[in-house]
């Protein structure tokens, strides 16, 4: 059988099925409503929202991958492009842009333009410190972690917070390398096993 | 992407146009996020009971504003005041907009006057979850019960 080819977010959009925007944006504001009251610090509630997406991102990833056919990615590079061009697409029905890349290549942005989260939202003033989003970097750091990349995703810009744009911060930190051999590699690797062990 | 220069700066989220509504997202996003809701809540609460009725707060809360925005946008700022017209509104508009389709039935009660009832066989929200037996009564649909009843209450009309 050929390699299937990875399908673009727009063709796996269009085959999902979906639900309103406006009934995702509200039940999220119900969520956050529900921390602020229960948390009452704001810096509790992005700690609770980032452990929310966090627990959302490790279940999703079998979804994205089940229906993307996106094999695995060799550099950072093409994770974050991943991320931007097909993962947001699939699920919030938005492009994400990546720029502001590091010279070693192990941080970049994540910029988004269209954020369906905050349609009708406004932070209060009492509200300053929070990251009304602190989801989405929870989902992407629960995403990646299940296929061994560890990474830190913070807010750089918000647009509720008075910027033009949101913006994320990926930060990798390639600890599990070792982990990354080619299928030939390891094949190779238990053939030599093999005639070690049968000398 | 042709979305250059479409973000405006206001100051109030009032100033911005209303959205015609039309945005989706993929019911997996909706439904991971609706599990959270329903995790989180479970951490915070003894019984069923109190779950349901937390749910039902969060439907409040969703309800409330359904009901701002569906008046404007479709209804002219006009809101419904007689209790036939706010049930098929809830049943019709409400349910269109939030599940993609008409509930199932509207019926009226047989035991008392003021007795209706909206039936959906299919609950958009009880798709994804399994009850476990130790929580036998316990339904999701209390968070739909929730934007049902607020709606009816700014309407004044009492629900039960």
């Amino acid at each position: 059988m050929p390699p299937v080819a990875p399908r673009s977010g727009d063709a796996i959009f269009a085959n999902v099925e979906r639900v309103n925007a406006e009934l995702f944006t509200l039940t999220y504001g119900a969520i956050v409503r529900q921390l602020l009251t229960d948390l009452e610090e704001a810096e509790e509630v992005n700690k609770q929202l980032d452990q929310m997406g966090y627990n959302i991102g490790i279940r999703l990833i079998d979804e994205f991958l089940a229906k993307s056919n996106v094999s695995r990615c060799n550099d950072f590079r093409e994770t974050t492009d991943v991320i931007a061009k097909v993962g947001f697409k699939m699920f919030l029905g938005v492009t994400a842009s990546v720029t502001n890349w590091d010279a070693d290549g192990t941080c970049c942005s994540i910029v988004l333009e269209d954020n369906p989260l905050v349609d009708f939202v406004e932070l209060p003033d009492n509200c300053q410190g929070l990251y009304y989003c602190n989801i989405l970097s929870g989902v992407i750091r629960g995403a990646l972690d299940m296929v061994s990349m560890k990474t830190e995703v913070t807010w750089l810009r918000d647009v509720l917070r008075g910027d033009d744009v949101f913006e994320l911060q990926l930060l990798s930190a390639l600890q599990r390398e070792q982990l990354d051999l080619e299928p030939d590699v390891i094949k190779r690797l238990s053939i030599v096993l093999h005639q070690v062990s049968s000398r | 992407m042709i979305g250059v220069g479409k973000i405006k700066q206001y100051s109030n989220v009032l100033d911005k146009p209303l959205t015609k509504g039309k945005q989706e997202v993929s019911l997996s996003a909706f439904a991971f996020l609706f599990s959270e809701l329903v995790q989180y809540n479970q951490t915070q609460v003894d019984n069923i009971g109190e779950l349901e009725r937390r749910l039902e707060d969060a439907g409040y809360a969703v309800g409330a504003r359904v009901l701002e925005l569906l008046c404007h946008r479709d209804k002219g700022n006009r809101r419904e005041t007689r209790l036939l017209n706010i049930l098929s509104f809830v049943h019709s508009t409400v349910w269109k907009v939030l599940f993609g389709k008409v509930a199932d039935s509207l019926e009226k009660g047989t035991e008392h006057e003021d007795e209706y009832m909206i039936s959906e066989k299919e609950l958009l929200v009880n798709k994804f979850i399994s009850i476990p037996k130790d929580m036998g009564t316990f339904n999701c649909g209390a968070f739909v019960a929730g934007i049902v009843r607020v709606i009816a209450l700014l309407c004044s009309v009492t629900v039960n």
